[in-house]
């Protein structure tokens, strides 16, 4: 990164510490929006951005993660901090599962995305039929709507929840750096660019591709605990859709595959636009369901036509951000 | 007398499956020829669906004989997309064309929807609660329709395929694209008239579809996903095998409609697709790349 | 003492068709043995036998004494070979540092000494200057250089380089040649090279094993192979000795 993005950067993180302090609860919670989808983002860029594997069904981590978070505090009074690690350990298992499944068998491309989607549609009608959550009734967490702000349950106002999405984003982004820059990092790229390749100078495979899979489920299902105490309500019809695995993909492809700061970038660009578009939807009186989604249609295929590359790569070398074009970090 | 009952959820179940089949052979065509998976393919067959109900409420024209017009009109729309938009991404990694349908979905699928609102719609032929009796079979008039026609069109596409100029060229494309170029086949023509027959047939799927169920744009996501299934364990690339696959998940449903809960029966599809993915990753009938 | 590289009884048919037939020959310690034949002969698929890219039907692979027959590849690297591509594989959107330091990273485990030996590696090929570029934007001559740099950065005791001098110019075959030379004798790497340029063969290599549909035709000295009836009538026709 040169001088001017580290800067920049610094002034990004002060910016968003701040925002709870100048701007009303509804920026607030765009924001803790946009953050969430940058966080989960950056989880599916492990996979698909480093490692070359195509899912197609993170959801399905996402709805792990905030079905087991919830159970535990519902059923048993479990708090997020301590159910986080249930719901990661779920998570991790139903990814090296699939992976196992899929790496063992060759199982590649188009149809390992298939597999994982495959996957999510299973779990998504088999919790809408699981009874102990709700089944297709929903699952619901009790707010308690005299407490105060309460980090260890994660129960509290908006601003509790922005600074939780704040940390998570940051913690993903830091974490992301120094993976890519750690041994597993360069044999992940090494797989994503050639397989036979990284083979052939000593990267184990199946190893390699099933650490992607664990690392970015693992992260994913942390996502899926915030969401869970973040609304408190959870369908699986809502959760688990293919929908949400698109969504998921999005911030990531539009900021830029692979990059460090694509994810977070396609977020800031999506979610805003997006709310822009129903509010000017909302003020033209007429209720056109479907507009928005056209529109997030048509931007994906713009952005692959005219930016293939993401965004990221392209204003980076704009603003000379970093060093050459697409480069996060030139140690 | 249970077995009469089996015997025809079974039968019911594979004319329904033939019209699968039919829709995930337009899957297999584009994929075989183009190597793009057609992400958009259960928007195309509700669009073909609403094709259908729009001339019926305009005409009362019957879904079977709706499907030519139907077919004129995704041909057209296959060819100019493969022509304007897939083309430039045919040398692309695989995940930009995943990415690139998908937004051509989203957009069709919204486009559906802004243009006929969620509610579903359906076509309702005189015939609609006609059976046809065969033995101990009682089947329903329209179902027996639908799987005729779906019949009668794949004997169709197999015939174009094997037998005229055109076809034995977009074969020879799908099995050697450089020398199919060398010899002076028109690479881009070819693929963009594939993709129009894609599109074609899949409209057709959807037009004899309207005789089975009620279309609603939403269902669209989940026709995508059902021609997946079936192109995979039919084995991709195998024209014979997306008609075996549909007819396979066919009464798969309807056995697991009957036997099960109705909203557990995708769940016994994507059983069959995760164990034909592990035992036989190539399909039913797919070569072992 | 037994050979460094040890290959008996090697075959391996695909859907049938024999591609390498009872293949055997061995590669001294500090030797540079050359694999020949004409196209088709069965050279890459040895090679490919050999890395573990697929076990063989039959036969027996030993590096320093120990089978390593049906490893996979990264084991068999691990055990100590490293290999270049015919058609030559960078990681495309990586640098070229990068490429080689994920070569490296087969013996170190931390990335700061790995990447200290990458920029010699580098040094030695003569491609130091061009290693914060993407391998993608490299020529075809600095792509091979490259293969080999990523391979010699596991540090093999046996290097198989499979045709790293077809396409080049005869200034840069004569580049390469010396590199490979100085690499065999200031370190005692020893190398089995499949190659189609016969000015290298014979400059580089100790002996020469000729393959021929499949199968072992001759080995020996390079002037003797040159001069082998057999040899010749397997090249006529397709090659010019």
């Amino acid at each position: 990164m040169t001088r001017r993005g580290a800067l920049l950067f610094v002034l990004f993180v002060a910016a968003l510490l701040a925002v709870p302090l100048v701007a009303d609860r509804y920026v607030v919670s765009v924001l803790t929006t946009v953050l969430w989808f940058a966080y989960v983002g950056q989880a599916w860029n492990v996979m698909m951005g480093f490692s070359g594997l195509l899912s197609l069904g993170h959801a399905l981590y996402v709805g792990l993660g905030a079905y087991v978070s919830a159970a535990l505090f519902v059923h048993f009074g479990i708090g997020p901090w301590l159910g986080l690690w249930a719901a990661m350990a779920v998570a991790v298992a139903a990814g090296a599962f699939i992976g196992f499944l899929g790496f063992r068998f060759g199982v590649r491309g188009v149809h390992f995305a298939l597999l994982t989607i495959a996957f999510a549609e299973v779990a998504r009608i088999a919790f809408d039929h699981l009874a102990w959550t709700g089944g297709s009734g929903g699952f619901f967490i009790p707010v308690d709507a005299a407490g105060g702000d309460d980090l260890l349950n994660l129960r509290g106002s908006p601003t509790l929840f922005y600074y939780v999405a704040l940390g998570l984003t940051l913690g993903a982004l830091a974490l992301a750096r120094v993976l890519l820059h750690s041994r597993l990092g360069y044999r992940w790229l090494a797989v994503r660019e050639d397989a036979e390749a990284a083979e052939a100078v000593g990267v184990n495979l199946f190893a390699a591709r099933m650490w992607a899979v664990m690392v970015s489920a693992a992260l994913t299902a942390v996502g899926g605990v915030f969401q869970a105490f973040y609304f408190n309500t959870l369908f699986p019809e809502q959760v688990f859709a293919m929908g949400r695995s698109i969504e998921i993909i999005l911030p990531a492809i539009v900021g830029g595959i692979g990059t460090l700061f694509g994810p977070i970038l396609g977020a800031f660009i999506l979610t805003p636009l997006g709310e822009g578009l129903t509010h000017a939807i909302a003020l033209t009186g007429v209720d056109v369901p479907g507009l928005k989604l056209l529109f997030y249609g048509t931007a994906l295929v713009v952005i692959v036509v005219f930016l293939p590359d993401g965004v990221w790569p392209w204003l980076a070398a704009r603003l000379r951000l970093t060093r050459r074009p697409g480069e996060d970090d030139p140690s | 007398m249970p077995l009469d009952v089996y015997l025809n959820i079974v039968a019911s179940g594979l004319l329904t499956g033939l019209v699968y089949g039919l829709a995930a052979l337009g899957l297999s065509v584009i994929f075989g020829v183009v190597r793009v998976v057609n992400f958009a393919h259960g928007e195309m067959m509700v669009a073909g669906m609403y094709g259908a109900v729009l001339l019926f409420a305009a005409f009362g024209l019957d879904p079977v004989l709706s499907a030519p017009l139907v077919a004129a009109v995704l041909f057209a729309f296959g060819y100019a997309l493969q022509r304007g938009l897939v083309n430039r991404f045919v040398e692309r990694p695989e995940h930009m064309q995943f990415i690139l349908l998908l937004g051509v979905a989203t957009i069709l699928l919204n486009a559906l929807l802004m243009i006929f609102g969620p509610d579903s719609r359906g076509v309702h032929v005189d015939y609609a609660f006609d059976a046809v009796e065969i033995g101990p079979l009682m089947l329903d008039a329209v179902r027996v329709h639908a799987g005729i026609g779906a019949v009668v069109v794949a004997a169709a596409l197999f015939a174009f395929f094997r037998y005229s100029r055109t076809g034995k060229a977009i074969r020879a494309c799908a099995d050697n694209p450089l020398g199919a170029r060398v010899v002076g086949l028109n690479l881009d023509g070819l693929y963009a008239f594939t993709f129009g027959i894609g599109a074609a047939v899949v409209g057709i799927a959807g037009t004899l579809m309207t005789l089975i169920v009620e279309v609603r744009p939403q269902a669209a996501p989940e026709y995508t996903l059902l021609s997946f299934i079936i192109v995979i364990v039919g084995g991709l690339g195998s024209l014979p095998g997306a008609l075996l696959g549909g007819v396979l998940i066919g009464v798969t449903e309807a056995l697991a409609g009957f036997l099960l809960v109705p909203s557990m029966k995708t769940l016994v599809s994507y059983a069959v697709l995760i164990l034909i993915l592990l035992l036989r990753p190539q399909g039913l009938l797919g070569r072992r790349s | 003492m037994t050979a460094l590289l040890e290959v008996e009884g090697l075959s391996k048919r695909f859907r049938g068709l024999k591609a390498v037939s009872d293949v055997g020959f061995a590669v001294p310690q500090g030797a540079i043995v050359a694999l020949i034949g004409p196209n088709g002969a069965g050279k890459t698929t040895t090679f490919n036998l050999i890395a573990g890219v697929f076990p063989p039907d039959e036969g027996s692979v030993r590096l320093q004494g120990r089978s390593i027959a049906g490893l996979k590849p990264h084991r068999v690297c691990a055990a100590g070979i490293g290999r270049t591509f015919q058609i030559v594989k960078p990681f495309g959107n990586l640098t070229v540092e990068e490429n080689v330091v994920v070569g490296a990273l087969a013996r170190e485990s931390a990335v700061e000494p790995a990447r200290r030996l990458a920029r010699a590696v580098l040094a030695r090929l003569g491609l130091a200057d061009q290693a914060s570029r993407p391998a993608r934007s490299l020529t075809l001559p600095d792509r091979k250089r490259l293969e080999v740099a990523r391979a010699l950065a596991t540090r093999p005791t046996l290097l198989l380089l499979d045709e790293v001098l077809a396409g080049l110019r005869p200034t840069e075959v004569d580049r390469m040649v010396e590199v490979l030379r100085d690499l065999n004798r200031s370190e005692g790497l020893t190398i089995l090279m499949i190659e189609h340029v016969m000015r290298a063969v014979m400059a580089l290599s100790d002996h020469v094993v000729v393959l021929d549909h499949g199968e072992k035709i001759a080995e020996g000295k390079p002037d003797a192979i040159a001069a082998d009836p057999r040899v010749i009538r397997s090249y006529l026709g397709t090659e010019a000795l």
